[in-house]
């Protein structure tokens, strides 16, 4: 495990820091946005922000699963939990975000069964121990999510498990990445694409918004040596007239990305129009399970409700999301809304940007 | 099982003569005799003959032999500091320890962070339906162990027994004194900006060692527990640097919540350095392979120090000398700014805030 500290030698990154500031920049200031939350939460804790030099920004883009579930997809959740039976398994982070009227957190306390795992194969052990329970998996998550979910749902068909079903609220990237650019109150000069989903996708998946939008693509990996490397590559595009896609996590990340991991999610899922919190509906950039395995949709086996959301007037995540506001920017922010008190899903989430801002304030 | 719950049962061994042989009966698998029931906390015959062959035989010291309803203890010169702590860690049996030496080791270190010296603690056990007598033996020798090696003595004890299902196993709650001798003023409130911050040795690896346990996760060397008795290393640090402001034991909440404590309970800042804090290679590597941050797992063997930096080295030079401060190193300062605060400056040159743990990062871990 000593490989870490390779990328996070004081040395190299002085010297990568330098040579940044020695850049002649533009005056306006070069826009990168880091689309994952995993590297926002990387970014805040080695502190780079500050490190930069004026001319380069940082702006923080809707990489947080948790997130961009919508308010719509939270309710559902909850309603889940409330159905007698049902054991809804779900990933820690989306317990306390903040539904309408409640959280799944506050229907555990009421006495709804909502169990924490730490992965598909928790969800699908707790239905093989639980015969008598509906155990409802919250598919929350990326493309790096959705191939273990799929698995789960392959393996509990091979099982023949009735009592299992997923709750597909997954999301995918690149679409988002086009509507960003296509919204009219955000300009952007570069992304730094995200290092786990990219190992799934693979680089070409951004060809589409190198191409079209010609917006410079580095997937990056999460060290602090990544992080810089990945910027200047940014930088050095955009000083040659160019918009390609590169890839500085060379380690993880290569072309094609991992084709079994694709095509187990082509075999479960298909794409759907989505509703992304602070973005809207996004075409075809959800999944959903296929009809061959309708026994495994809990959108299917339960006949949910039609539910009117309710969210906080003064919340301002989807424009977080956007990166077209900061968190301070929200007059909520660390007053009211704090970890203990979210109000929004950026404040709870452990990748959140609110979180991220609260927590390692700089 | 059902139809009989009756939820507690009383069982004190306030003392007992020791020296009975536990033996378990070689013929016939008799599963009964091998596992602790509801009977052994009845009060009656069977709780007699767990505290006798178990308990007392174990701790056997002539505070427990007098089999009183409580124990009369000598104390002498200073303030008496008194402290409690329950146990609940899953597995009860890991990598460097088990549930019974943590429970000694624990109530012990907290005596000591005020600069005590630890004499007397009292076990309370809860046990459930079904534990299993070699794994009772286990942790009830570990902590006899634990105990002789701190040199304190466990006075008075308790048992219950609840029914299956009703507690995980064994739950071990532990209650110490110890004596703070004069001169001596150890309290999260002395904090003094320009004081050095130390610790004396490598951070997470309680925690990593429950953890790995747990996820079934395999280094090239097992992670151990840094589970141990801090109070011989605190007394010669004390007798070397009498001056000592701040001890604090980072438990539950790792370094970080403990640095949080003492910035705010002395109204202080406190900076680190990321490149001086000793973490094993193995620790870390399984912190980022599980997304947790060394800085908020448990410590079960360490000690915070802050002190005036004129007293450094000598502290450093004390605790490298002794076998549980051999990596003892400065990982930070206290200052004057941003008071109630901690901040760390990164590897690559910036300043982050490092927050208290915020809910439960990782439940029963001790
Ligand atoms: S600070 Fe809280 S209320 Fe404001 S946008 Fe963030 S999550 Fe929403």
């Amino acid at each position: 495990m000593k490989y870490l500290d390779e990328y996070r030698d004081p040395q190299l990154a002085k010297s990568l820091l330098d040579a940044l500031q020695r850049r002649s920049l533009p005056k306006t200031p070069i826009r990168l946005m880091e689309i994952c939350g995993t590297h926002t939460v990387a970014i805040f804790r080695c502190g780079l922000r500050q490190l930069l030099p004026p001319g380069i920004q940082l702006i923080s883009g809707p990489g947080c699963p948790v997130c961009v579930t919508a308010g719509e997809d939270i309710d559902r959740a909850i309603w889940l939990a409330r159905q007698p039976g049902v054991i809804v398994a779900t990933f820690g982070d989306l317990l306390r975000v903040p539904g309408s009227h409640s959280s799944l957190h506050q229907e555990r306390g009421a006495g709804a069964d909502v169990r924490i795992v730490y992965g598909t194969l928790d969800a699908l052990h707790m239905a093989r121990e639980n015969p008598h329970h509906e155990v409802v998996f919250l598919g929350i998550g990326f493309e790096t999510t959705a191939p273990t979910v799929a698995a789960a749902v392959r393996q509990a068909a091979i099982e023949k498990l009735d009592n299992f079903s997923v709750f597909s609220a997954h999301k995918l990237l690149p679409p988002a990445m086009n509507a960003l650019l296509e919204s009219e109150d955000l300009s952007l000069d570069g992304f730094i694409c995200p290092g786990h989903v990219s190992t799934v996708i693979g680089a070409q998946a951004y060809r589409h918004v190198a191409t079209r939008h010609k917006m410079p693509c580095v997937i990056t990996g999460f060290e602090p040596l990544d992080l810089l490397q990945g910027i200047t590559m940014l930088i050095d595009q955009l000083a040659k007239g160019r918009a390609e896609v590169a890839v500085q996590y060379t380690r993880a990340v290569n072309r094609e990305g991992n084709p079994a991991a694709r095509k187990l999610m082509d075999e479960i899922f298909t794409a759907t129009d989505a509703t992304w919190r602070g973005l809207g509906e996004i075409p075809a950039s959800g999944l959903r399970l296929q009809p061959q395995w309708h026994n495994y949709d809990a959108s299917v086996r339960f006949a949910m409700p039609h539910i009117q959301v309710k969210e906080h007037p003064g919340c301002r995540c989807g424009e977080v999301l956007r990166g077209v506001l900061t968190p301070p920017g929200c007059a909520l922010f660390g007053k009211v809304c704090t970890p203990q008190h979210p109000l929004g899903p950026c404040m709870v989430s452990s990748e959140g940007t609110c979180g991220a801002y609260y927590r390692y304030r700089q | 099982m059902v139809g009989h719950l009756r939820n507690v049962h009383l069982t004190e061994f306030k003392g007992y003569d020791g020296g009975v042989q536990f033996r378990r009966r070689k013929t016939g698998v008799n599963a009964d005799n091998l596992s602790v029931q509801l009977d052994h906390g009845s009060g009656g015959r069977a709780t007699h003959e767990l505290v006798e062959q178990v308990f007392a035989r174990a701790f056997n010291n002539r505070f427990l032999r007098e089999m009183n309803d409580s124990a009369l203890v000598d104390i002498r010169g200073g303030h008496v500091a008194m402290t409690t702590d329950s146990y609940v860690v899953d597995p009860v049996i890991f990598p460097g320890g088990d549930i019974g030496s943590l429970a000694v080791h624990g109530t012990i270190n907290d005596l000591c962070m005020r600069g005590a010296r630890p004499m007397y603690l009292t076990v309370g056990f809860i046990l459930e339906e079904g534990l299993l007598f070699e794994t009772l033996l286990h942790i009830v020798e570990s902590m006899a162990t634990a105990a002789r090696e701190a040199n304190v003595l466990i006075v008075a004890g308790d048992t219950k027994v609840v029914p299956k299902g009703k507690a995980d196993k064994i739950f071990i709650n532990t209650a110490g004194i110890g004596i703070v001798p004069d001169g001596i003023n150890v309290t999260g409130h002395n904090a003094r900006p320009g004081d050095a911050v130390l610790i004396n040795g490598t951070i997470g690896d309680h925690g990593m060692a429950i953890l790995c346990k747990r996820e079934g996760l395999a280094f090239e060397n097992e992670i151990l527990s840094d589970s141990s008795s801090l109070n011989g290393l605190i007394r010669e640090l004390l007798e070397a640097c009498p001056h000592i402001g701040v001890l604090r034991d980072p438990t539950r909440g790792g370094v970080a919540t403990a640095l949080n404590e003492i910035a705010r309970q002395s109204h202080v800042g406190i900076r680190l350095y990321e490149e001086s804090l000793p973490i094993r290679d193995d620790v870390a590597g399984a912190c980022e392979l599980l997304g947790l941050d060394p800085l908020y797992v448990a410590n079960e063997g360490k000690v915070l120090v802050c002190l005036p930096q004129a007293a450094e080295q000598e502290a450093l030079e004390v605790m490298r000398r002794h076998p549980l401060g051999r990596a003892a190193c400065r990982i930070g300062e206290v200052v004057a700014d941003e008071p109630g605060r901690v901040f760390m400056q990164t590897h690559i040159g910036g300043l982050r805030l490092v927050d208290m743990l915020r809910g439960e990062q990782l439940p029963r871990i001790c």
